[in-house]
């Protein structure tokens, strides 16, 4: 059976659209809420990611802090996050899964038993902030037994030589970080310069799908549509920390930022 | 898993940068992985350069003052009464402290690596006013993290780092110490890894930082060797090298000349951050039995929960205030060369206390907990055994949190 993650590209394809990938905290604000933004959203959304959050993040900016703090504070915990996914999975208009985070939740809870967990829940992917290229092999071989998508992850500052060999050890998806920056950062260089860095990914393997993430925003998603999907992470959670703030609810709000999102890559 | 002869310690990892095969590595983002090999490329080049040594070895002489003393305890050791207790004054170096060895390597690399910013992280403030003054000195444009917990507590090291004319950026999230300031100069070097440098203040971080840190603070035991053989006239039979370790970067530079012998010898004690007797808290991995876990890059014992969450440490002194070790002392732990155990904050101001009673020496918060494990076993053995303390850090800094404790001022 092949992979949801690349079924969902193949059929974007036809469509002659980007994949709109959204990135929230699982757990934030409550479990139910975070069910309730993927449930509401999942119609204008291609894939879902869903972040297991950890309080030392060494990749992750000021609003998926906030976010991943407030899950934990509320008390989330693995299984919890597995919970959320399997009843996401449960909607017929889910869309695949890619679980994120760091790998020392990973390593606790034993890699076997996570990867177990993850295919019963019906998770389709896996991305490790802090499990680079080559260390992530033997990890990255483990998901692939079990038809999970490993994706890697490619930055700005990956030499050629390596990104080279990371995208011959890649599955279906590759990541490209699209500047050097923690999560939510200010787009801080040009979106042809990104997508350059991009087209020299695509031209090693036409056939992989590349999606941008970091910086993209309503005002910047427009620009880089060229490229076979783009994450929207930070905003999303800037959204429900603005409605809390505004004791607005943090479903429709995002619901409709999202919306707004899909709207722009058409 | 075992400690090899003729290898420095800090070179004894394997192909992916695991000390005994699982302590330590690169947990980083893929943004830091170019970054990383080009200080791992540069550094080995540079440690191999005579004229780079030549270079480190001119500043610590003539800038940090090396060596610094080491010298015999007179009245402590009489009031004890049992085994003698010996210091090495390592709090005498430029800037009071031991971290200005590590500060003064990254800003040599730093400049050979043509970067004109530093950053660093700091949590009794020493790390970071160490390398606000090596910045100036080298012309370095320097920012500092600093938990907001600690810039309140450590006042007379954060004016001396505005001073040094260092850009101090408090840290609000988590707990507001050290751990949260190592993580936010981490995730701002991953957005200018391409201008700046960054300085782990202790050998903790990825592989490359354990070790650069752990080959700039070996002057500590460079120094003590050619002492003690001055001294006794040769090695003593039994020798004791007391430390407290938080990350582990002065307990490790005061024993890596001696880590060959033999442990019944000279055997390593390493002092942790029991915290707050009444406190289920405290900043002692090793000793307490904290399980294996990923933190700030690498594979270490770590406080956490069981889902993997870092836990909040409690200690008195915000240099040893650090929830994970480094995985140098993890490796020591696990081959048995180092024994390891934790002062309270109580046992920690007892040995302050008694140590300024009877000396001409005030060692801050942290070598106190050192200091307390040596009064705690002194009156035990016997005269030909001889201890020594490293008082790597002096009680200035702490003197606010000295005079709340004991109502007297130092």
């Amino acid at each position: 059976m092949r992979n949801e993650i690349s079924l969902a590209f193949e059929r974007l394809k036809k469509q002659k659209r980007p994949a709109l990938l959204s990135y929230t905290v699982a757990g934030d604000n409550t479990k139910q809420k975070s069910l309730e933004i993927l449930n509401s959203i999942s119609k204008n959304i291609d894939i879902c990611e869903l972040g297991f959050p950890h309080n030392t993040p060494i990749g992750d900016g000021g609003e998926i802090q906030t976010s991943s703090y407030r899950s934990i504070k509320n008390g989330i915990k693995m299984k919890d996050i597995f919970q959320i996914v399997k009843e996401y999975k449960k909607n017929k208009i889910s869309k695949p899964v890619i679980l994120m985070g760091y790998y020392n939740m990973i390593f606790q809870f034993g890699e076997n038993k996570f990867l177990n967990k993850c295919k019963k829940a019906g998770v389709s992917g896996l991305i490790v902030v802090d499990l680079p290229w080559p260390e992530n092999r033997t990890f990255a071989s483990k998901c692939k037994k079990k038809s999970i998508t490993f994706v890697q992850l490619l930055s700005p500052t990956t030499s050629k030589i390596r990104l080279k060999k990371i995208v011959k050890d890649s599955h279906d998806m590759i990541y490209y970080i699209s500047m050097l920056s923690t999560t939510g950062g200010k787009l801080k260089i040009a979106p042809k310069e990104i997508l350059k860095n991009y087209y020299k990914i695509k031209k090693i393997s036409p056939r992989k799908n590349c999606v941008i993430g970091f910086g993209i925003t309503e005002k910047t998603i427009s620009n880089l549509k060229s490229a076979d999907g783009l994450v929207v992470g930070s905003a999303i959670c800037k959204e429900i920390s603005r409605s809390l703030k505004n004791r607005q609810n943090p479903v429709i709000n995002v619901s409709k930022l999202v919306a707004k999102l899909k709207n722009k890559i058409l | 898993m075992k400690i090899k002869k003729n290898i420095p310690l800090i070179d004894q990892h394997n192909q992916n940068g695991f000390w005994g095969g699982k302590f330590g590595g690169n947990f980083i983002p893929e943004t830091l992985k170019k970054p990383v090999e080009d200080l791992e490329i540069l550094f080995a080049r540079l440690r191999n350069s005579k004229k780079f040594i030549s270079d480190r070895d001119k500043y610590f002489k003539n800038w940090v003052g090396s060596p610094t003393r080491f010298i015999k305890l007179e009245n402590l050791t009489e009031h004890l009464g049992g085994a003698q207790i010996w210091s090495k004054v390592v709090s005498d170096a430029n800037g009071g402290a031991h971290k200005i060895y590590n500060a003064t390597v990254h800003c040599l690399i730093a400049k050979k690596a043509g970067k004109k910013y530093i950053v660093g992280d700091t949590g009794a403030g020493y790390a970071g006013k160490m390398l606000s003054m090596a910045a100036k000195k080298f012309g370095l444009k320097c920012k500092i993290f600093m938990g907001a917990k600690d810039i309140k507590r450590q006042g007379p090291n954060v004016r001396a780092m505005r001073k040094n004319l260092a850009e101090i950026v408090p840290v609000y999230t988590g707990s507001q110490t050290l751990v949260d300031a190592v993580s936010e100069c981490m995730r701002y070097w991953v957005s200018n890894c391409d201008t700046t440098h960054m300085c782990v203040g202790s050998t903790v971080g990825p592989n490359i930082f354990v070790k650069i840190c752990g080959w700039s603070t070996s002057q500590i035991s460079r120094e003590l060797y050619i002492q003690i053989k001055d001294t006794f006239g040769n090695i003593p039979k039994k020798l004791k090298l007391i430390n407290c370790v938080g990350g582990g970067s002065s307990s490790f530079g005061f024993w890596n000349e001696f880590m060959h012998y033999d442990k019944k010898q000279i055997e390593f004690i390493g002092v942790e951050a029991g915290g707050p007797k009444k406190s289920k808290r405290h900043a002692a991995p090793l000793t307490y039995g904290s399980k294996i876990g990923v933190l700030h890059g690498a594979m270490q014992y770590v406080n956490q929960d069981k889902m993997g969450q870092i836990e909040e440490t409690e200690s008195i002194s915000a240099g040893l205030d650090y929830p994970g070790v480094s995985p140098l002392h993890c490796f020591l732990k696990d081959t048995k060369r180092a024994r390891y155990t934790a002062a309270s904050d109580e046992d920690a101001l007892n040995a302050y206390q008694l140590v300024t009673k009877y000396e001409n020496l005030k060692p801050s918060l942290e070598p106190s907990h050192a200091f307390a494990e040596a009064i705690k076993i002194a009156p035990k053995l016997n005269r030909d055994t001889i201890i020594i303390v490293n008082s790597c850090g002096d009680a200035k800094k702490d003197k606010d949190i000295l005079k709340k404790k004991l109502g007297k001022k130092i």
